[in-house]
C-alpha cells in the first residue's frame, strides 16, 4: 500500500536540489557493510608504523570516546583492518558521567561533555577486553583519573591484563570536575601523572595532550622527560554553545570539548610545532575525516593518526583513510609511509 | 543486524508545513526493521551540518522493500534533507535501537493496547499499530496536537482500522485538551486495560511522556515509551544520548569514586538507584518501570 497516497494534499517536496546523484537507476539498496577492499598485506606500500613500541599494520587508530569498545562498529567494517583501536577512557572505578544534554552540534564540529562515563577498569577487563583481544589488532586503552594515584592504579591493573598494547593517558579531559584538564594544562602536574603511570607499567605510555594551553611544546617536553613513549595530539578544545531561545548554555555541563573538522587546523599546527621540538612519535588527531586530512597530520610530523568524530558521520571513515593513504603513496611513488612523516618541515628547510 | 546503505529516495512530500514524508528503497533494512526502531540519516555530503539525524520509522513495507520517515524540519540538517529529491541517494544506517515489544515482559501477548502520540511523536506509532492489529490486539489510538493541522498523518492512522480519539490544545478537532487528558478519561471511564495483557504505548514531547509515565505507574499499567535525546553516533559508542534507568545490577552503591567534597552529579547519584542507559541502543523504547522520567 502506498502511504504517501493516504495523505490528501500531499505535494511534491521543494525542488531546490543541490546534488542530484547518479543513483536514480538503483534497483537494490547498496549494502556497504563489510565491503573492505583494503588488504594491508597485498599493498605494495609499507603502511606499518611503530608508535613508541606499538606496532600497527597501518597508521590509523580510533579516537578515544568515539569508537566505544569496538563491537559498536563491527557491523559496518572489519575491525581487523584497523591499525589499532583506542577505546573509551577508563577510570579505576565506574563513572556515571554527566547529565544530558551531553552533546551539541556546532559549525563543522560538535561539543561533548560526556563526563567519562565508563564501567571502571575491572569491568573493562572482564567484559570488553576479551572481545578486543579476539579482534587481534593492538588495543590502546585510554586512562583517566582524579588523582595521580588513580592513574597509577589503573595503569598497574592494565599492565597485568593480557591484550593491551599501550596506554593513552588522558591528562586533558575538559569534562570532569577534577583531574583531566587540570593535569593537562600544568607541565609539572602533567609530568607527575606520566611519571607515575610510567613507573606502574611496562606498556608503552602515550600522553594525550590538551590544546587548551598557551605553549603546547612545553607540555610535550615535560611529559617526554617524565618517560612518555609517544604523544597524542590533540584532545578537544574547550568550548560552549548557548541556546538563544532558552537563553542558557545548551550543555548541562555548560562547557564541553569541541571536536570535528572545525578544529583540524589547530591540531595540525600543534603537531607541526611539537614534532620539530620533541623526539617522540605522535598520533595526530583532531577533525580527520579523509585520507587527505590524515596526510596533513603525517606531513606535519605525526607517525600515526586517529579518526574520531568522523566515525559518527561515516562508520567506515577509518578504513577509507587507510585506503586513501595507500593510494596516495602509490600515486606518488612513496614505498613507505614513514618517509612522509614530518616531510612538510624536513623537506622545506 | 544494522546496515550501512546508500538507499535511493523514492518519494518525498510535504504533508503539513515543515513536515515531510520520505520513502526510500532499502529491502535489506525493511526486512529486519521493527516498529519503534530508527535510522541514522546523513542530510547531505557537506561537513556542516556535521552529524547524522536519528529519524523514526513511520512506515515499514517488507513486500516493497521500502522504509518511510515522517520528520519535522527543525534545523539545518532536516532542512537539507527536505530538499532531497527522488532518485538521490540517502546515506542511512539502520535499523537501530530497541523497538516496541508486542508482548509484555513475561511473554504474554498484548491483547489490548492504548497507543498515545503527541505532535511529531506520532511518527513511530503507525507501524506499531499495524503490527498490533496484525497479531489480533485491540487497539485504541489517542492522538494530540496544538491544533487540527498539527495532527500528522491522521488519515493513515484512521485507515488502520483502530479506534482513534483526538485532542487538540485549541479544540479545533476532537476534545479540547491534551492526549494525557484523553488517557486519563479513558482510564477513569472504567475501560481499564485487562490485567496481565494490556499495555500503553507512548511517544511525544517530554512533559507529555512524564505525565503518562506517572499516570500508568499510579494505575499499575504496563507502559512502553519511545524517548528522544540529542544523539551522536547512534550505535552506542559515544554515550551522548543517555536517559536515567533504575539500576538493578549488583554494585549499586559502589559505582561512584568521586571524593566526598565534590558535589558533582556523580557524587549526588552515589546513593541513588539509577544509572544512565543509551537511548540509541537500550532504547529508544523503554518500559515505564525501568526508565526514570521524573525531573
Amino acid at each position: 500500500m502506498s502511504r504517501v497516497a493516504s495523505f490528501p494534499g500531499a505535494k511534491p517536496a521543494n525542488s531546490d536540489s543541490s546534488r542530484k546523484s547518479q543513483m536514480s537507476d538503483f534497483q537494490e539498496c547498496e549494502v556497504q557493510n563489510r565491503r573492505d577492499q583494503v588488504d594491508n598485506k597485498q599493498s605494495p606500500v609499507n603502511l606499518a608504523v611503530n608508535v613508541g613500541g606499538i606496532r600497527m599494520v597501518n597508521p590509523v587508530t580510533t579516537g578515544s570516546g568515539t569508537f566505544g569498545f569496538g563491537p559498536e562498529y563491527a557491523p559496518y567494517l572489519d575491525l581487523r583492518q584497523l591499525g589499532a583501536i583506542t577505546v573509551k577512557g577508563i577510570t579505576l572505578e565506574p563513572r556515571l558521567g554527566n547529565p544530558v544534554p551531553r552533546i551539541v552540534e556546532t559549525p563543522a564540529g560538535m561539543l561533548n561533555a560526556i563526563g567519562l562515563q565508563n564501567p571502571g577498569v575491572e569491568a573493562f577487563i572482564r567484559d570488553h577486553l576479551p572481545y578486543l583481544r579476539e579482534v587481534g589488532v593492538p588495543v590502546i586503552v585510554n586512562i583517566a583519573g582524579n588523582t595521580v594515584e588513580d592513574y597509577a592504579a589503573v595503569a598497574e591493573r592494565l599492565d597485568q591484563a593480557p591484550g593491551v598494547a599501550g596506554l593513552e593517558v588522558n591528562i586533558s579531559c575538559p569534562n570532569v570536575k577534577k583531574g583531566g584538564l587540570q593535569f593537562g594544562t600544568d607541565p609539572v602536574m602533567a609530568a607527575e601523572v606520566i611519571g607515575a603511570v610510567r613507573a606502574s607499567t611496562k606498556l608503552p605510555v602515550i600522553a594525550k595532550l590538551s590544546p587548551n594551553v598557551t605553549n603546547i611544546v612545553a607540555m610535550a617536553e615535560s611529559v617526554a622527560q617524565a618517560g612518555a613513549n609517544a604523544l597524542s595530539l590533540i584532545n578537544t578544545l574547550l568550548g560552549m554553545a548557548i541556546d538563544v531561545q532558552a537563553r542558557r548554555p545548551v550543555l548541562a555541563n555548560v562547557v564541553g570539548g569541541l571536536s570535528g573538522p572545525a578544529i583540524k587546523p589547530v591540531a595540525v599546527r600543534m603537531v607541526w610545532q611539537v614534532a620539530q621540538a620533541v623526539d617522540l612519535p605522535i598520533i595526530g588527531m583532531g577533525g580527520i575525516t579523509t585520507a587527505e586530512d590524515a596526510l596533513e597530520f603525517i606531513l606535519a610530523g605525526a607517525t600515526a593518526v586517529a579518526v574520531g568524530t568522523a566515525n559518527f558521520i561515516n562508520p567506515r571513515a577509518t578504513l577509507e583513510v587507510v585506503a586513501g593513504l595507500a593510494a596516495y603513496c602509490e600515486a606518488n611513488g612513496i614505498k613507505d609511509i614513514n618517509e612522509l612523516v614530518g616531510w612538510a618541515w624536513k623537506m622545506s628547510c | 543486524m544494522s546496515l550501512l546503505c546508500l538507499a535511493p529516495i523514492l518519494t518525498q512530500h510535504e504533508i503539513a508545513p515543515r513536515h515531510f514524508l520520505l520513502t526510500f528503497r532499502a529491502p535489506a533494512m525493511a526486512k529486519v526493521a521493527q516498529p519503534g526502531q530508527f535510522v541514522h540519516v546523513r542530510c547531505g555530503d557537506t561537513l556542516d551540518p556535521l552529524l547524522r539525524r536519528p529519524l523514526s520509522l513511520h512506515g515499514i513495507d517488507r513486500t516493497k522493500g521500502t522504509l518511510t520517515l515522517l520528520y519535522r524540519v527543525v534545523g539545518k540538517g532536516t532542512a537539507r534533507l527536505s530538499r532531497m529529491q527522488p532518485g538521490e541517494a540517502l546515506d542511512v544506517i539502520g535499523p537501530l535501537g530497541r523497538g516496541f515489544s508486542l508482548s509484555l515482559p513475561f511473554g504474554q501477548v498484548v491483547n489490548e493496547a492504548v497507543v498515545v502520540g503527541g505532535g511529531i511523536g506520532v511518527a513511530p506509532l503507525l507501524p506499531l499499530i499495524e503490527a498490533l492489529l496484525n497479531q489480533g490486539s485491540q487497539v485504541t489510538v489517542l492522538l494530540g496536537a496544538r491544533s487540527a493541522d498539527g495532527l500528522l498523518g491522521l488519515k493513515a492512522f484512521e485507515q488502520t482500522g483502530a479506534r482513534v480519539e483526538i485532542a487538540t490544545d485549541d479544540g479545533s478537532l476532537g476534545v479540547k485538551g491534551n492526549v494525557a487528558d484523553l488517557l486519563k478519561n479513558w482510564l477513569t471511564r472504567g475501560t481499564v486495560l485487562p490485567a496481565g495483557s494490556g499495555c500503553v504505548y507512548a511517544c511525544g514531547p517530554a512533559p507529555m511522556l512524564r505525565t503518562i509515565w506517572q499516570m500508568c505507574a499510579a494505575h499499575q499499567i504496563p507502559l512502553q515509551v519511545s524517548l528522544e535525546e540529542r544523539m551522536g553516533c547512534g550505535v552506542g559508542a559515544c554515550l551522548a544520548c543517555v536517559c536515567r534507568v533504575t539500576r538493578t545490577d549488583e554494585g549499586k552503591n559502589k559505582e561512584i569514586s568521586d571524593d566526598n567534597n565534590v558535589k558533582s552529579s556523580l557524587a549526588l547519584a552515589a546513593d541513588s538507584d539509577w544509572k544512565y542507559a543509551r537511548v540509541c541502543v537500550e532504547g529508544p523504547v523503554f518500559w515505564g518501570e525501568e526508565v526514570l522520567l521524573d525531573e
